[in-house]
């Protein structure tokens, strides 16, 4: 069973930890946010292309 | 395999599918390597501290392996000049950076209590330091040439010739007196099952997020590049 008891150092390794559990969050919620955004541009331009054809 | 996905709408298709399977798996891999990173015994020597090298270790290593993926990237990009190449190498650079100041971070955090000292210049964190600059260098010359193509030819150039830089990381242990541990002593270290498999798992784990987040960025720079393509054809008609 998992031991989250760290003792003296409890500091510096709960710090590590939640330093990188921040990174991860960042880097995912960045690139998900950023193909999201992306992807509704271009479906909004695809859309208006399409819309201004005769 | 390359041939295959060099074309982007191959690659769109690949990647829709692709990019959440491994997301998935290393959802699956980092939760199991944690659980048995707070299941590890302490060390005799290092103590709690020890399980800091389920993620430090990872995170250099990931450090280095996003770069030669954008070596490879920026190799082909500037041979071939393939547009696929050039955003995959573009959308490397983020994470790369973020991996390399996982390392710097969880290391100085780690060797506060066990050298006494948050950072030493010795080789080994100084060619990291240097590796760190470089992806910042990458991502500010990419933003700062307004003109894609130059930006991302130039970008290219200044990825290998900080390739350079991966095998003095890599043999800094061995070439130079410094404080890091050897790689040697980190098999030692790591020879016990109880060290070894959260290892594994969490380099797995890392690994497999890298791959997906890397997917779901160069699928953003893609959309990006049609959206501009888009907007002027619309701004000319």
């Amino acid at each position: 069973m998992p031991d989250l008891h760290t003792g003296e150092y409890g500091v510096y390794i709960w710090w590590a930890f939640g330093i990188t559990a921040l990174a991860f969050a960042g880097m995912i919620a960045d690139s998900l946010l950023r193909a999201r955004k992306w992807k509704r541009r271009v479906d909004a331009l695809e859309t208006q292309t399409l819309g201004n054809r005769p | 395999m390359f041939a295959f996905l060099a074309n982007p709408q191959r690659f769109m298709a690949f990647s829709k599918v692709a990019a959440p399977l491994i997301g998935a798996t290393a959802f699956l891999l980092l939760a199991s390597g944690l659980w048995l990173t707070f299941s590890a015994p302490d060390d005799y020597q290092q103590g709690a501290t020890v399980r800091m090298m389920f993620i430090h270790v990872p995170a250099a290593w990931l450090a280095l392996f996003s770069y030669v993926c954008l070596a490879v990237a920026s190799f082909l990009s500037l041979v071939f000049r393939h547009a696929l190449a050039d955003a995959a190498a573009k959308a490397c650079a983020p994470l790369g950076a973020t991996f390399t100041a996982l390392a710097l971070i969880t290391g100085a955090l780690w060797g506060q209590p066990m050298w006494g000292t948050w950072w030493v210049w010795d080789a080994r964190l100084t060619s990291m330091l240097v590796l760190l600059l470089l992806w910042l260098a990458y991502i500010a010359l990419r933003s700062a040439i307004d003109d894609e193509t130059k930006a991302g030819r130039a970008a290219a150039i200044l990825a290998l010739v900080g390739a350079i830089n991966l095998p003095i990381i890599h043999y800094s242990v061995v070439w130079w007196n410094t404080l890091h541990e050897g790689s040697s002593s980190f098999m030692k270290n790591t020879g016990s099952s109880h060290y070894l498999a959260p290892l594994a798992l969490m380099a797995l784990g890392y690994t497999a997020a890298f791959g997906s987040l890397w997917l779901v960025r160069i699928r953003a720079e893609l959309y990006r590049r049609r959206a501009s393509l888009l907007a002027l054809r619309a701004a000319e008609a």
